[in-house]
């Protein structure tokens, strides 16, 4: 067991999975000579070599399409978006062309493939490097979607992701980078589709994801000192999506809480909570509520950006006046 | 049979070109070589007829894209490609993916929207794929396909094997985006890829000179990447083989990609909706006469192949048109089971436990 950033664990799960398999090979902007504008993939190029850590120009549609074509061809290629807002001009490779030709040819080919890219806000970018774009991705047929919140988590979701069958898109949280967390010896791995516990109470179930975890975990202890105990669910993976675990959790207290960072339409919350409400409806004891970002764009000055992204502080009295009403 | 065809092409050069400007590659066509080319065009040129009738038959739903008059294109590929090298076709593909050997009944199946089709009826007219003949897939968003035709050269290169992935694309495409970040990635990495720009004249409805900066949309623009320009009689199939041969070989040899301008005409409309009435009467008569089958029939009765010869093939190929109608209207439907299956590649579609 050692204390990592967030930022270094990119790193090792990618060298790690490099090592296991030499048909991993590694693609982006940035990534080789620089380190990574996030620095984390720093000394892959070192030790790997740039025949299997490949700088390349700013062509973001070539780096995936080169992603599919090799993974279609029996490479398992990892390929980096540089920030996920990048998406948007390479969207065609992902939605119309990786998601959905294992359907299209009746699984005549798979996309063994996994596209890690810098999500989400904090750091005062400004709306067009900032956004939590991973609900664009859960509304595809044929992409998985990850998202860690921890060290630990990011080695083994990541090399579940790279090892499963199917294209997974890998959403780092670019507020987390510089945050640490012990993380075990020795290869990890773990397992796509499941929802971790992070904490457990009778009253209240709050659901996160990536950067609003820790900020969850903060609001529950907030709450516990005012006589509110809440349970944390960190969701980590939106597909698979682990509808057991939040069921059960929802169910359990009777009180449903989610914390997105998202704008508030179609944000991941709206689905798990047609869940619940489908599905335990009559175990709540009070209406379901989705913490969001405003639906805006993010605005880049500080105060503003606090202002939008929900806050420990925001969290606790939404749910405070909640369940006192 | 004639010996050989080895005299020089004569190529006259498809209409509106100064014939001096088209690219001649070294080489000759054996016999053999030649016959499969002429059998190749006639089989596609008998089944794009066929599907046209199957549309107004109302038997093909949705739309279709025929490259009638563009078939010497994808035969001369069809022939000069090896087994293991890799197709890239658009929307444009069922000539491209017949050429690889795909049943006939798999595409005709496909179209129709039946069980025998080549992707069960789950993709239709515009993704035709047969990766067990190395066609990796048919593309309908214009431009994507080149991407992803580096991603397999790049494999290939990566393995250190001698295959070659053929990305085929019209004229509009070189003025999209993925056009451009291919070629440059393939010529920095030196990719084992062959762009096949076929300039049919039109970008669907609108003549390609009037939305392009330059003459020639990807001859002109090969220089910006360090690629030779290569602008060819798409219409002469001698011309297209010997130089696909070029371009594989090189690109097999660790020579890099090339771009191939093939100047062609596509004389039906751009899909099932559009009778082409856009098109001047002259062009169209200028290009009538500059058939490719017609060209090539002429070309072989001169070196001595007999025309009972030459007409076997058509016979060969009306029947295997009809067997692949009937074996493919007599195929089912797809049934319920298909319509869960393969979004993931466990054959399954489950997003949640």
């Amino acid at each position: 067991m050692a204390e990592l950033t967030y930022r270094g664990a990119v790193a090792r799960a990618i060298a790690q999975e490099m090592d296991r398999d030499p048909n991993v090979v590694f693609l982006g902007e940035d990534v080789g000579g620089a380190g990574g504008v996030f620095k984390a993939t720093v000394g892959l190029l070192e030790r790997f070599g740039p025949v299997r850590v490949r700088d390349t120009p700013i062509s973001e549609q070539a780096i995936l399409g080169a992603a599919m074509g090799a993974a279609m061809t029996g490479l398992r290629p990892i390929a980096e978006i540089m920030f996920a807002d990048f998406f948007a001009v390479c969207w065609d490779l992902v939605a119309n062309q990786i998601a959905k030709s294992s359907y299209m040819t009746s699984g005549q080919v798979s996309f063994p493939l996994v596209i890690r890219s810098g999500n989400g806000g904090g750091l005062r970018f400004g709306a067009q490097h900032s956004q939590s774009v991973e609900n664009w991705a859960m509304a595809v047929p044929g992409l998985k979607v990850v998202a860690p919140s921890t060290p630990a988590d990011v080695i083994g979701l990541f090399a579940a992701a790279v090892r499963d069958p199917d294209p997974v898109l890998f959403f780092e949280h670019k507020g987390l980078y510089a945050s640490k967390g012990e993380v075990p010896d020795g290869e990890i791995v773990d397992t796509l589709g499941t929802a971790k516990v992070l904490r457990t109470g009778g009253d209240a179930t709050i659901i996160a994801l990536a950067a609003m975890v820790p900020r969850a975990l903060a609001a529950a202890e907030a709450l516990a000192g005012r006589g509110i105990e809440a349970t944390v669910v960190d969701v980590r993976s939106l597909v698979p999506l682990d509808t057991q675990t939040i069921l059960r959790e929802v169910s359990a207290s009777g009180r449903m809480f989610t914390v997105e960072e998202n704008p508030r339409l179609c944000g991941w919350g709206a689905e798990l909570v047609s869940i619940v409400a489908e599905e335990c409806f009559n175990e709540l004891d009070g209406p379901p509520l989705r913490i969001t970002t405003p639906h805006i764009p993010l605005p880049s000055a500080d105060a503003l950006e606090d202002m939008a992204i929900p806050s420990v502080e925001r969290v606790v009295s939404t749910i405070e006046r909640a369940m006192q009403s | 049979m004639p010996a050989s065809t080895d005299e020089p092409i004569e190529a006259t050069g498809p209409p509106g070109i100064d014939p001096s400007t088209l690219h001649r590659p070294d080489g000759s066509v054996d016999s053999a070589t030649a016959l499969a080319l002429y059998r190749q065009m006639v089989r596609m040129r008998k089944f794009e007829t066929r599907a046209y009738d199957l549309f107004m038959q109302s038997l093909v739903k949705g739309t279709s894209h025929l490259s009638l008059g563009q078939e010497a294109i994808a035969a001369a590929f069809g022939e000069a490609m090896q087994d293991g090298d890799y197709t890239f076709a658009t929307y444009r593909g069922h000539a491209h993916t017949l050429a690889r050997g795909t049943s006939m009944t798999g595409v005709m199946g496909e179209l129709l929207g039946r069980s025998c089709g080549v992707l069960t009826g789950k993709g239709g007219s515009m993704h035709l794929t047969d990766v067990s003949h190395g066609v990796m897939g048919s593309y309908a968003i214009v431009g994507a396909h080149l991407t992803i035709a580096l991603g397999a050269a790049w494999s290939a290169q990566y393995r250190g094997e001698p295959r070659v992935a053929v990305a085929f694309f019209g004229d509009g495409t070189t003025n999209i985006g993925a056009f451009h970040e291919s070629l440059n990635l393939a010529a920095v990495w030196k990719l084992p890829v062959v762009f096949v720009c076929e300039n049919n004249l039109y970008m669907e409805y609108t003549p390609i000179g009037t939305v392009t900066a330059v003459a020639n949309p990807a001859a002109d623009r090969a220089g910006a990447y360090g690629l030779e320009r290569i602008l060819v009689d798409g219409n002469d199939a001698d011309a297209m083989y010997l130089t696909a041969r070029e371009c594989l070989d090189r690109a097999r040899t660790g020579g890099g990609p090339s771009l191939i301008e093939a100047r062609t005409y596509r004389t039906s409309g751009h899909s099932r909706a559009d009778p082409g009435t856009y098109k001047p009467k002259d062009e169209v008569a200028a290009w009538a006469a500059y058939d490719p089958i017609v060209i090539y029939r002429t070309r072989l009765l001169g070196h001595g192949v007999s025309a009972a010869q030459l007409d076997a093939i058509e016979e060969t190929a009306d029947s295997d048109v009809e067997t692949a109608t009937v074996e493919a209207k007599a195929s089912p439907p797809p049934g319920e089971d298909m319509l869960l299956r393969d979004v993931w590649s466990d054959g399954g579609w489950s997003w949640r436990n």
